[in-house]
């Protein structure tokens, strides 16, 4: 029998399902059904007035634009487009930097999918939901005691609207002094996450972006420069998405605070972190972390999530309502704190998701503070590994701080591949589809020419690491040796190159079926 | 032509550059760019100017649809490349080699309504209208000919003054646009890869500065593709490398001198709009004879508003806005921070200097 050879590492022999799918609208034929509801008996129609009792606002004019279709049909889409994704489960997710995609304990979706959790409904009295809530109340108390804050809500569904969440803090507060319409500007950086500057944008706040200086740091002299009577507050990641850890914060915030400012920490990047530095303790009055990512609920990419709010006590009772409460006997949704005309109310329908959260604290529990501690070292110290490695290409480089570690992740160039051989990161990227590697430039604009933003977290083993810097390596070689098939790809992969002429010019864009149809039908 | 023997480009002293033995390399740079063409040979008619400077070189490639528009003596100069050019006018396409200088001389000829693309073989490039190297050129015009790139936008023209670049000075001047196919890969300083277009991110900037106008109050706007959007967003005719002056969102008047402004500013309170140009990002250069040191000190530093697309900002790499205003004074003054509007109520804060 012929052995198999597996002295090399890349996956050459990967070949992705391509089914060329059709948008789920386009596969609907009138009259097609999924369910045919049975209508309802002579006595109870007799007895209820259905729809009848609805207001006349309420009522739809037409039948939703719902694609009509059959269960199989439904059950083969979802399962080709499954296969046509390059999963965490199947790919070794390093390649999407700033995401912090881990690997998820497949026991805590067990216990997420426990009948006791799946058929709850967030309407039921709380009576009859004490166990969630305690998760809950508990999960925050958790949260308080990784952040240094006081006090947390889990109702913002993803890490954008957490982010949103603090600006409507930042409104609320001000808006209680009666300072609203003055503090209206927001300072953020360049390498913190796009939503810091977009969430703050929708609640009508002005943006001041700051560059980094020469190390990678917040320019500081900008800082003082930008800091004034109008800032509300300073919104910021840290590390940022280079890697670079401001070991200066406290600067910063100390600064803000002096002009009447607050200071808002996007802890995105937290999972290098953890046990290690507290947002509290660096001066920020609030914070928000992603239980999607640090705490491994796992990464959904739209998927259920949740942006943890926390603030400190003098913020609290601007916090979506409701809180949840302990009297020493019963868990309660706490509306008193809250009480007040000023606080955000609702932004987002019930509680949160409470399956993630209960993932949270189920992964919480599972590590305690020792192995919280474990996971931000394992994670800096698998993600200076890879640093090393890659450093020592040729081709690749990291700007800023030379010869420092970077703490979970880093944005890496690859400037000098692109200049001398023509192959871009965005040629990279759709090659190492090829091999069934995920791989992420940058967030836009890039300030980091031909970006690569790599984060290895906790989970991979040094053997996973390997083949993803083997990988790469291979990617590399064939750029010098070969460009044009580096350029050319994917071949092995769902998608061939795409037409990206139009992407930039939002007259174009159609973000949903019904827009499409309007502009391209 | 003359980066071979140590010139700094070639433009008034091509015979000393022939004299010290410096070779072209346009024509071999130009045949890298035309043989990424041949896939269409068939169905392109090539208009070309005669010998050296294109004919021969299309016709031994193999392309047999050439037309010859312009005749040229043995010796060529700027003046063929301005004639050629005019000659062309009309064509779906403007492939050109040379430099900064030959840019210019395409954007007299033309304007900016030809779509073209430089072949970058001068000494000098600074224009952004040049692709990243021959066969990109030629690439990008196989894209834009078979209708796969249908996009377009307006790419500066802007040089160096060789005599002050032959002392180890740099002093960048805007002269023009040309219009170039808008695919990021394939341009010198091409596009920092953004969710939406240059155009629409200048659109959103001469929002946010129109919201900001005051009332009975003078605006002097300078020279550049994001001022011109200001005065198109207002519906206003601009001076594509002037000054205008607008006033409550009226044209008061176009194309001002330094003598003009000067008699301006005692009558109304001044405020001047200015986006950097070029790659080295001039803010105030010597190109801006109008703006003079005594106009800039007038209106100060805290009545100029500043605009700039992300791109453009990201080009710079993290070096300053530069000011050289002629005045040590005025450079002083202007140097520092500055709020530079990127989007509809977003700044960024950039430093100002001289260097």
């Amino acid at each position: 029998m012929k052995k198999i050879d597996r002295s090399s590492k890349v996956r050459t022999g990967f070949h992705q399902a391509k089914w060329d799918e059709p948008v789920i609208f386009e596969l609907s034929r009138h009259g097609e059904r999924g369910i045919l509801v049975n209508k309802a008996d002579a006595q109870v129609a007799a007895s209820v007035e259905g729809v009848n009792a609805l207001p006349e606002f309420l009522k739809r004019k037409e039948a939703p634009a719902l694609p009509e279709i059959s269960q199989p049909r439904v059950l083969r889409h979802y399962s080709r487009l499954a296969q046509e994704t390059l999963g965490a489960d199947v790919n070794i997710e390093i390649g999407q930097g700033t995401c912090t995609v881990k690997y998820s304990p497949k026991v805590n979706d067990q216990l997420a999918n426990l009948p006791q959790m799946r058929e709850m409904h967030p309407l039921q009295d709380e009576s009859t939901c004490q166990g969630i809530m305690e998760i809950m109340y508990n999960t925050g108390k958790y949260m308080c005691e990784i952040s240094g804050m006081d006090r947390f809500s889990f109702q913002p569904s993803g890490g954008s609207q957490g982010i949103l969440g603090m600006a409507s803090l930042v409104y609320a507060y001000y808006k209680s002094r009666g300072e609203e319409n003055e503090r209206n500007e927001i300072i953020t950086t360049i390498y913190s996450h796009p939503s810091d500057a977009a969430a703050p944008h929708v609640k009508g706040f002005k943006i001041i972006y700051l560059h980094p200086d020469e190390n990678g740091y917040p320019d500081y002299e900008a800082f003082k420069a930008a800091v004034n009577e109008h800032t509300a507050a300073f919104f910021v990641a840290n590390p940022e998405d280079t890697g670079v850890y401001n070991k200066n914060v406290l600067k910063f915030t100390k600064l803000v605070h002096e002009h009447g400012g607050l200071c808002a920490y996007d802890q995105a990047n937290a999972n290098g972190l953890l046990g290690v530095t507290r947002a509290r303790d660096a001066g920020f009055d609030m914070c928000f972390f992603n239980l999607h990512k640090t705490f491994s609920t796992p990464h959904g990419c739209g998927g259920p999530a949740c942006g943890a709010v926390g603030c400190s006590k003098e913020l609290e009772k601007f916090l979506p309502a409701p809180l949840i409460g302990f009297d020493g006997e019963k868990y309660f949704y706490d509306y008193e704190t809250t009480n007040n005309p000023s606080a955000i109310g609702k932004i987002r329908e019930f509680n949160g998701v409470a399956p993630v959260v209960l993932k949270a604290y189920a992964w919480i529990r599972s590590l305690g503070p020792e192995g919280l501690y474990q996971v931000a070292k394992t994670a800096v110290l698998n993600n200076n590994y890879m640093f090393k490695k890659l450093m020592e290409l040729h081709c690749v480089d990291a700007p800023y701080i030379p010869g420092k570690q970077r703490i979970e992740q880093c944005r890496y160039t690859l400037e000098t591949l692109a200049k001398e051989t023509g192959v871009g990161t965005a040629d990279v990227q759709r090659r190492m589809m090829d091999f069934g590697m995920h791989y992420w430039q940058s967030h836009h604009p890039y300030y980091v020419p031909e970006p690569m933003t790599l984060e290895p977290t906790e989970t991979p083993s040094k053997e996973d690491i390997d083949e993803y810097i083997e990988t790469l390596k291979y990617v590399f070689n064939e750029a010098y040796t070969d460009p044009e098939k580096v350029k050319n790809a994917p071949y092995q992969s769902v998608c061939h190159q795409l037409d990206e002429s139009n992407m930039d010019d939002p007259e174009q864009w159609a973000v949903t079926w019904r827009c499409y149809l309007r502009k391209f039908q | 032509m003359g980066g071979s023997v140590g010139l700094k480009g070639t433009d008034g002293v091509a015979a000393e550059a022939a004299r010290l033995g410096a070779v072209r390399h346009s024509g071999e740079r130009a045949a890298s760019a035309l043989r990424e063409l041949l896939p269409l040979k068939e169905e392109l008619t090539v208009l070309c100017a005669g010998g050296e400077m294109g004919e021969s070189l299309v016709k031994g490639l193999g392309f047999p649809n050439v037309e010859r528009v312009y005749e040229t003596g043995a010796e060529t100069t700027a003046d063929d490349t301005r004639r050629a050019a005019q000659a062309m006018k009309g064509a779906d396409l403007l492939l050109f080699a040379g430099g900064d200088g030959t840019a210019r001389d395409v954007y007299a000829a033309l304007g900016d309504k030809a779509v073209a693309i430089g072949i970058p073989a001068g000494v000098k490039i600074h224009s952004p209208v040049y692709a990243i190297r021959p066969e990109a050129a030629g690439r990008l015009a196989l894209k834009y000919l078979e209708g796969r790139c249908r996009h377009t936008y307006e790419a500066e023209v802007v040089d160096i003054d060789e005599a002050a670049y032959r002392d180890g000075r740099v002093s960048t001047s805007l002269y023009g646009y040309l219009t170039v196919p808008d695919e990021r890969d394939y341009m010198q300083h091409g596009k920092a890869p953004s969710p939406v277009s240059e155009h629409a991110q200048q659109c959103a900037i001469a929002d946010e500065m129109i919201e900001r106008l005051k009332p009975d109050t003078y605006y002097l706007v300078g020279p550049g593709s994001t001022t011109r959007t200001l005065m198109d967003e207002l519906g206003l005719p601009d001076t594509l490398i002037g000054v205008d002056l607008i006033c409550n969102k009226k044209l008061v008047q176009s194309d001002l001198s330094e003598a003009d402004i000067l008699k301006r500013l005692s009558e109304k309170p001044t405020h001047l709009i200015l986006t950097p140009t070029g790659g080295q990002g001039y803010l105030l250069g010597r190109g801006n004879q109008q703006l003079s040191a005594e106009v800039i000190r007038r209106i100060g530093k805290e009545n100029l508003h500043v605009l700039a697309t992300k791109e453009k900002l990201f080009h710079l790499r993290g070096r300053a806005l530069l000011v050289d205003t002629g005045s040590e004074a005025v450079d002083k003054m202007l140097c520092g921070y500055i709020r530079v509007i990127v989007d509809y109520q977003e700044e960024q804060m950039c430093r100002i200097g001289t260097e």
